[in-house]
């Protein structure tokens, strides 16, 4: 059930619980339980929503940092990591294989802003290596929604 | 100067969905429940392939009963579907949708005066293609108390000396009920004992929410005499595709073939190879789609219910049946009211035949915020009849 339940979910986070279980067909208050119990064991760790800033007046600039580190003795990548994703601004932080250790993810109001921010905090942290900056210029598809989506129905009204 | 027209044809009733089509079209903003189609794409890798199959320039007719390797997968998903067992040599034909299938099966077995069993409310082609091949078309009036599924009692009672053919919609569309294995046995048996033949349009198989679907061609003594009919409309969402398929014994599909290559040549090439996309690599696609169709189906049961609306519950296709029978009035009548004072357009169950008279057929093939919007207007329209009275 738990399965059911967290594939609906993850692209309708808003939907009533009343709904969810007659959709599912499955009892309201085990829904309820399990959600209840999915959120305490971090499954489920969050209820986000998705926005396109470009369409509103506030400025945002996203950009993919790669990061390389030297690990640190007896800890991994684990508390660098955890350096950086203190910092609000950071909105992802992953460890990756290939040619660089860290894929961060900051949000800025400028070019500038995350610049700054970049060499200031990110480059002199003392495990930090090197790093490259990559600005998102535009959003095609993010967490599965197709940004721009046109959702004209075009079929005939009525059809045997 | 002479009438051009052929009798046969002017006699036939134009499609009781097109009258309330045009009525529908005329209004603005209407919110329609009347569409026979998946609202899905077809899933973007079977498009892809399409296009690529296009960019290679394979644009050229293929043999008249479909390309080699659609006949092979056709044959391997039957065969992992429903544990039958087609020839895709000469038992398989590939053809312009289930349509065109329905069409020259009909076509390639009665001789004027045969009768053929058709049992409604159903799809509205079954009739008129009857007449065409000169058929006489006996109707079978289902009944909701039975789940408007075909009972042995029905099918003995419908039998003629002149019988042949029994035409087998199950999915339903209009109804949305299945025949599960049980009542299949039931009239097989006299199916077998009055040496008749079946048309089984099995369109809507993959969405079947009650089990796996059995096809009738699955039991013992029927393989040799049923034309199994699917397609790729409703499965994968490839309704304008335009492709579909016929599979049965030997010497009626070549019968079949003869008559498609003669009126047809053969079905959409660039379709063909889309559908062998679909088949090899679609199966999670349609089990994903199936699994949305359901959630759906048990939100308009659950809201049918509060709102006290009496309806079966449909475990096929992507139709519900509900009863407008407490109103007093035609399926015509409440259709047109309900169309006219809430602007939600619904079919009235009698496009399907006189048996849908008291019923409408609401699709589902909506996301849930269109079917939420109509439930809501709905509602409040049983509510104020119900005032009236």
């Amino acid at each position: 059930m738990r399965e059911k339940i967290l594939t609906f979910i993850e692209k309708n986070s808003r939907i009533d619980l009343k709904e969810l279980s007659v959709i599912l067909g499955v009892d309201e208050i085990a829904v309820v339980n399990e959600l209840a119990d999915m959120e305490k064991e971090n499954i489920i760790c969050g209820y986000h929503t998705l926005i396109d800033w470009d369409k509103t007046t506030v400025e945002k600039v996203t950009a993919l940092i790669e990061v390389r580190v030297t690990p640190q003795r007896g800890q991994g990548f684990d508390s660098i990591a955890e350096r950086i994703y203190n910092y609000s601004e950071v909105t992802s932080v992953y460890l990756i294989s290939g040619g660089f250790d860290l894929l961060v993810i900051l949000e800025g109001k400028s070019l500038r802003d995350i610049s700054q921010f970049v060499s200031d905090k990110l480059s002199t942290l003392e495990s930090v290596l090197s790093t490259a900056t990559h600005f998102i210029l535009k959003k095609y598809k993010d967490h599965g929604t197709i940004m721009d989506k046109k959702n004209k129905d075009e079929r005939m009204l009525v059809s045997p | 100067m002479r009438n051009p027209l052929s009798n046969t044809i002017v006699n036939i009733p134009p499609s009781g969905i097109r009258k309330f089509f045009d009525i529908v079209s005329e209004m603005k903003d209407a919110i329609s429940l009347g569409v026979g189609e998946p609202d899905f794409d077809t899933p973007w890798h079977i498009r892809e392939e399409g296009i690529y199959t296009l960019e290679k320039g394979k644009t050229f007719y293929t043999s008249n009963a479909g390309l080699k390797e659609l006949k092979i997968e056709i044959s391997k998903y039957l065969e992992r579907r429903c544990n039958i067992n087609y020839d895709s040599n000469d038992e398989v034909v590939v053809t312009v949708g289930g349509s065109e299938a329905i069409d020259i099966a009909l076509r390639a077995m009665i001789d004027p005066g045969d009768e053929v069993i058709i049992p409604q409310p159903s799809y509205v082609s079954y009739q008129p293609c009857t007449v065409l091949a000169n058929g006489v078309p006996v109707i079978i009036e289902l009944q909701d108390k039975n789940e408007f599924r075909l009972t042995k009692e029905e099918l003995i009672n419908a039998i003629t000396p002149k019988t042949k053919v029994l035409v087998l919609p199950f999915p339903n569309n209009p109804t949305g009920a299945i025949m599960e294995r049980s009542d299949l046995e039931e009239i097989a048996e006299v199916i077998i004992d009055n040496d008749l033949f079946v048309i089984s349009d099995e369109i809507y198989s993959e969405l079947t929410y009650k089990g796996d679907h059995v096809s009738i061609a699955e039991l013992p003594g029927m393989k040799e005499r049923t034309i199994l009919i699917n397609g790729f409309s409703k499965s994968y969402a490839m309704t304008g595709w335009r492709l579909g398929y016929a599979c049965g014994p030997k010497e009626i599909i070549e019968q079949m073939v003869k008559i498609h290559q003669f009126a047809i040549m053969c079905a959409p090439t660039n379709s063909q190879y889309a559908a062998i996309e679909a088949l090899k690599n679609g199966d999670d696609d349609v089990a994903e789609m199936r699994e949305t169709y359901n959630g759906r189906r048990r939100y308009l049961m659950n809201a049918f219910k509060e709102m006290r609306l009496e309806c079966f519950e449909p475990y096929g296709a992507f139709y519900v049946f509900p009863s407008i029978k407490e109103f007093n009035m035609t399926s015509e009548e409440f259709a047109t009211r309900f169309l006219q004072e809430e602007k939600v357009a619904v079919v009235p169950g009698t496009a399907f035949g006189d048996s849908g008279e008291g019923f409408l057929r609401i699709s589902y093939a909506y996301s849930l915020e269109n079917l939420k919007l109509a439930l809501g207007r709905l509602d409040k329209f049983v509510t104020r009849l119900r005032e009236e009275k």
